[in-house]
């Protein structure tokens, strides 16, 4: 109290606001805010004079009227006369399926060639590092446009494989056809189908649920079973047999819907200008996928490798003092502490995926950024509307991504005590 | 730190430059130049020559105003514009003038906010194929894939066309004609459509043009013209009247051979008008008497630009058809000058 | 002691064999081979798995390249000369290469580009180099405005007229010092603001009609090629160092709205493609700024690509702020050094040096990220690539342009990688 005593009192004045640190720091926000705002204001204020110079308003009816054009590649039911806004859904759906399959591709990809890059083979390991340095060292938009061009330009077209003296022909027991449009592959049918569930515009398939219903049972029953043989070992000694019968509940029942559906392949059939029949998966996809696919992955290798050389060798030798094969060892002790590098920057090159799948534009694969950001856009005259949407879109997936990601690094993170 | 300075200044003074605008002709003038946005390069009617000379038939039209505005008919800033990026050069003061073969429809007319000064080639959208696929009508194009360019009505039209006929098809989307072309020639896709006229001078640059068959069907009708900003009046009449002038000019056998003979004035008092030597168009216009004299001088009357062009002796090859002066049965009619 | 021997063991070698070879299997190449080629059979696998592939690329790539076509006018031509060989047709890099390097460049003008492309290494000597003098310092900091100048020509009074405003604020700030903290700064901004915005275009003028100094002037849309990458890219990263230095320090802040502000710019830029922010520069950015307000295109795309490359940088630097240790701000802190002198005599100069590899990679990934531009009709090497593409000389060339330019942008992102881990390398020492 003495000492508090001593402090002279002063009273509030206005410079203070200025040389006291204790006020200065909100008056800098207070100015900062204010200028944050005037300029708002003066961004806005331009754009609606611009706005009303142009005779536009600012609106999200256009999401409703009809598009008017055609999307190869769909997902969802699609025509000319659905609306811009099922045409948007339709793009995003088509950058998430390109997301994950060049996400998965390239995680693939990445780890094996970052793992054989620290191989005691030295080709093998000297190839890798070639690999890496060319992939990353060039932009990806080179990578996506050379698979195009390889795939339109040097692919036989469709009309080669007709004829007795056809110039090309399919793979794999004529079951799948490379041709310079994109890659066939046969397509599940089935005989004695289900019929769709639909939900509101939505139609789900009620075959695939039950496939995967049953799929998810078997594993589950498969995992309770393997846990049992487990338990029996621990208490008597003598692990159970368990293989035939871990088998049966994987198989059969999987089987046996198969059978009682119906199922069966369809096969790519050329009829007229194309092959119909089978899954088409368009150059334009498959550009954008490979493309993206071996360009993170040599960024993600290198990820991965940085991951490895971080445990330190001790851990290697610990583990081959208890025996371990330097197989397992990956497996169970390198790998698992690894991962808690691995994961952060793995994270952000999953967003650089996301990210790149917008240049879909350069081989005209009809993602969010061609459908919303492109074709309706310019049909409609709503570009302010549009970009903002696209970009509130992009920066909801980085930020969902993100944020599940980073949940799961905490979780690893829990376990390092 | 002091090169964002910089550049921020470089910003203000951009930005004072850009608000001293008045009407669009006192900013040409001004500055001596004119801003025309054309398509990055179809051959005949926007592309650079092999010195990067703009030539073509959509050139011409930025060329007879840049010389009735100016007196120069080479004072002018080619602009190229994608299919995307033209409107909003427009709108946004890039460019004074769109002559890039754009459609004029309702939408584009009256939502957008654009005025089009008239119409100087009528067109239609129309389907090439190559020959050895045995193709003769566009209806026997069911499950083909095409290539469109996108940020067109053509695509539009397309899907229209292909629904009205009750068939599917694969559009392949592309970003300019240059790459469509790429695509089409490596048999990616069995058709290309664009205007007929983007077709005919697509086909010319091919190295077997005779391979490759256009089919009959015009599947849409493409008025295409130039257009300007809405809003100034003046700036939209000189367009137009330029244009018109053009065309009067065939009509009234105005050529650029006898033009400075009927300058000195003709029995034909609407020739004189036209050329300035009688009665004050020009003034009306904010120009002097011999805009549409210099309009004429710059690359001929519309039928000498069409022939040097696009027309029959050209690579390209067109016929003059729906773009034949109306008293030969074609559409091309021009506002008498009085 | 060899008597002692002779007693009490019958035989004793009393000179050394000479050494044996080591088994054929443990020396030189068959040692070599068998610990690195085939060390179990996995790895013997992947050897053999390895030689093919490489013996399968030589054996289709070899003649590609040894029936290299290098004069011809078009991919006919090239056709004619191979005469049904496989070949590579390099005549199309030779014919275009000055267009895929300059775009529509004034070819009399070339020296201008490369003059600065030189100058730029010795601009950025100083700060790559520890042995480079201090007084190159000065140079870096004009060579912005040579670069302006060079690049657009022009008058040289309007590159003077406005580097007399630093001057004129730098006057100011000196000369108000004794005013207040407050007016001081006010001014120091007010001032050459100010005189920018109403004197300066006038006085360029003024002096370049009685005394003209000027060089030809070029268009931005004559710049294509490699030449608008490096341009694009060396802009936007030379005009992100700063702001993402001020954006990184935001985010440490502890001014809680200040620090709010930082964190939205930094994951709205990090959230969203950069395409779409170059479509913002390209269609949007003329709806934010006042009516009849228009500049260049490339001016724009510099701007949007300075906010993409300052948020990554903020992160950068924020990683080189997180890195030193805690003591130094305590200590600058002791020594009663305000916040700004603290940041700019000890956090910054220790914070960036720890951040120059990670500054060097942003500007790897924005050099790559150039190649954007061309989605906005921007002539880079891309779209030179395609223009040329769709000629009728050389449709349907596409590996030989490809390589051309993926091998440019190895070149120079490669040399920079490398260059990167070697000031890793360089500065781990000098922590130890």
């Amino acid at each position: 109290m003495a000492i508090d005593s001593g402090a002279p009192k002063e009273s509030f004045r206005l410079s203070m606001l200025l040389y006291d640190t204790r006020y200065r720091s909100i008056t800098i926000q207070i100015f900062a805010l204010f200028m944050l705002m005037l300029g708002a204001a003066w961004l806005v204020d331009n754009t609606v004079r611009n706005l009303a110079a142009l005779g536009k308003d600012f609106s999200f009816d256009f999401l409703w009227n009809t598009s008017g054009y055609d999307i190869s590649q769909r997902p969802l039911e699609y025509d000319s006369t659905s609306t811009h806004s099922r045409a948007a859904i339709v793009g995003l759906l088509n950058t998430l399926i390109l997301a994950v399959m060049a996400c998965a591709t390239a995680t693939v990809i990445g780890v094996v060639a970052g793992v054989l890059r620290l191989s005691n083979n030295w080709i093998v390991a000297k190839l890798m590092t070639v690999y890496i340095e060319t992939f990353r060292n060039v932009p990806v938009l080179i990578w996506i446009i050379v698979t195009s061009a390889v795939m339109s330009e040097s692919m036989p077209a469709p009309r080669d494989f007709r004829g007795e003296d056809a110039t090309a022909s399919m793979q794999l027991f004529d079951s799948i056809a490379i041709t310079n449009r994109g890659v066939y592959v046969p397509s599940p049918l089935f005989e004695r189908g289900l019929p769709d569930l639909t939900l509101g515009s939505l139609a789900l398939s009620l075959n695939a649920i039950a496939f995967l219903v049953v799929v998810i049972a078997s594993i589950w029953i498969n995992r309770r079973l393997v846990a049992n043989a487990t338990r029996v070992q621990n208490e008597t000694g003598v692990r159970p047999r368990t293989w035939w019968k871990s088998l049966l509940i994987l198989f059969v029942p999987a089987i046996a819907l198969l059978v009682a559906l119906g199922f069966h392949l369809e096969y790519p059939e050329l009829r007229g200008f194309n092959f119909s029949g089978g899954i088409q998966m368009r150059n334009s996809l498959i550009a954008m996928w490979i493309g993206l696919s071996i360009y993170t992955a040599a960024f993600i290798a290198e990820i991965v490798r940085a991951g490895i050389m971080a445990i330190s060798k001790g851990q290697t030798e610990a583990a081959f003092a208890l025996g371990l094969q330097p197989g397992r060892t990956m497996r169970l002790v390198i790998l698992p502490q690894a991962l808690r590098v691995i994961v952060p920057p793995l994270i952000s090159q999953y967003l650089n995926i996301t990210k790149n799948t917008s240049l879909g534009l350069a081989v005209g694969y009809m993602d969010l950024r061609s459908t919303l950001g492109g074709i309706t856009i310019n049909q409609t005259g709503r570009e302010l509307e549009g970009m903002l949407l696209m970009m509130l879109i992009y920066l909801a997936i980085s930020l969902l991504i993100s944020g599940v990601m980073n949940y799961y690094n905490n979780r690893v993170k829990l376990k390092e005590r | 730190m002091k090169k964002t300075v910089f550049l921020s200044s470089l910003a203000v003074a951009a930005l004072a430059t850009g608000m001293a605008s008045a009407t669009t002709l006192e900013d040409v003038q001004a500055r001596g130049t004119l801003n025309c946005g054309v398509s990055t390069g179809v051959n005949g009617f926007s592309a650079p020559d092999a010195n990067g000379v703009w030539q073509g038939f959509d050139v011409a039209v930025c060329r007879a105003v840049a010389a009735a505005v100016l007196g120069d008919p080479m004072a002018v800033n080619f602009v190229p514009t994608t299919g995307q990026t033209r409107f909003t050069a427009l709108a946004s003061g890039e460019i004074d003038m769109l002559a890039r073969n754009t459609t004029w429809t309702f939408s584009r007319d009256v939502d957008l906010g654009f005025t089009f000064v008239g119409v100087n080639y009528y067109d239609g959208q129309g389907f090439m194929v190559p020959r050895e696929l045995g193709v003769s009508s566009a209806t026997e194009l069911e499950g083909a894939t095409v290539c469109i360019q996108t940020g067109t009505t053509t695509e539009l039209n397309l899907a229209d066309f292909f629904r009205v006929n009750n068939m599917s098809y694969e559009p392949v989307p592309i970003e300019t004609n240059a790459e469509a072309q790429q695509q089409y020639l490596a048999g990616a896709c069995d058709v290309y459509t664009t205007d007929a006229s983007g077709l005919a001078a697509t086909r010319a640059s091919f190295e077997a043009p005779g391979d490759h068959v256009i089919l009959p069907e015009i599947i849409s009708k493409e008025p295409l013209g130039p257009v300007v900003r809405h809003g100034d009046d003046q700036w939209a009449d000189i367009g137009r009247w330029t244009l018109n002038a053009l065309i009067a000019a065939e009509e009234l056998g105005v050529t650029s051979a006898n033009l400075e003979q009927m300058a000195a004035g003709t029995n034909n008092p609407e020739i004189n008008r036209l050329l300035g030597s009688e009665g004050s168009l020009g003034e009306m216009l904010g120009l002097d008497a011999e805009w549409a004299r210099r309009a004429i001088a710059a690359g001929g009357n519309y039928g000498e630009i069409f022939a040097a062009t696009i027309g029959e002796s050209t690579p390209i090859g067109l016929a003059r058809g729906l773009n034949a002066q109306w008293t030969q049965g074609g559409l091309m009619y021009a506002p008498p000058f009085r | 002691m060899s008597d002692t021997h002779a007693q009490t063991v019958p035989y004793v070698r009393d000179t050394m064999l000479s050494p044996q070879d080591p088994p054929s299997s443990q020396v030189g190449v068959t040692k070599w081979m068998r610990e690195n080629l085939f060390d179990g059979w996995v790895s013997a696998v992947l050897t053999v798995l390895a030689v093919a592939a490489i013996g399968y690329a030589i054996v289709h790539l070899y003649p590609w390249f040894a029936n290299s076509v290098w004069n011809a006018d078009s991919l006919t031509q090239c056709r004619e000369i191979l005469d049904g060989a496989t070949g590579a047709c390099w005549a199309v890099i030779r014919v275009n290469w000055l267009q895929l390097i300059f775009g529509f460049y004034p070819p009399d003008l070339y020296w201008r580009p490369v003059l600065l492309f030189v100058l730029l290494f010795v601009a950025i000597a100083p700060i790559l180099f520890p042995s480079v003098p201090r007084k190159v310092l000065w140079f870096s900091a004009l060579y912005p405005f040579l670069a302006v100048w060079l690049l657009w020509g022009g008058s040289l009074w309007t590159i003077l007229a406005v580097l007399a405003g630093f001057v004129i604020g730098y006057l100011v700030m000196v000369g108000t010092h004794k005013m207040g903290a407050v007016v001081s700064v006010g001014l120091t901004i007010l001032v050459p603001v100010a005189y920018w915005y109403f004197l300066a275009g006038p006085l360029a003028s003024g002096i370049n009609s009685v005394v003209p100094i000027e060089v030809t002037p070029v268009a931005s849309r004559d710049f294509g090629g490699f030449m608008i990458s490096v341009v694009i890219g060396v802009a936007g990263i030379a005009l992100s160092l700063p702001l993402g230095i001020l954006l990184a320090l935001g985010r440490q802040s502890n001014m809680l709205l200040i620090k709010w502000m930082s964190v939205i710019f930094i994951e709205f830029v990090r959230g969203v493609p950069l395409i779409t922010l170059l479509f913002t520069a390209s269609l949007l950015l003329n709806y934010f700024l006042p009516p009849g307000t228009n500049f260049d295109l490339i001016l724009r795309v510099i701007i949007m690509v300075t906010l993409f490359a300052t948020a990554y940088m903020a992160e950068v630097i924020r990683g080189g702020l997180a890195a030193l240790p805690r003591g130094q701000y305590e200590a600058a802190d002791a020594l009663g050094l305000d916040y700004w002198k603290a940041q700019r005599l000890i956090i910054m100069p220790q914070a960036l040096k720890i951040s120059i590899p990670g500054i060097v990679n942003t500007f790897i990934g924005l050099f790559k990220d150039t190649t954007l531009v061309v989605f906005i009709g921007i002539l880079d090497p891309i779209g030179r690539a395609s223009a040329i593409r769709a000629t009728s000389d050389w449709q349907g060339v596409y590996w030989e342009l490809f390589i051309f330019i993926g091998a440019v942008f190895w070149i120079f992102c490669f040399g920079m990688s490398r260059y990167s881990m070697h000031l890793e390398r360089r500065l781990k020492t000098d922590h130890r």
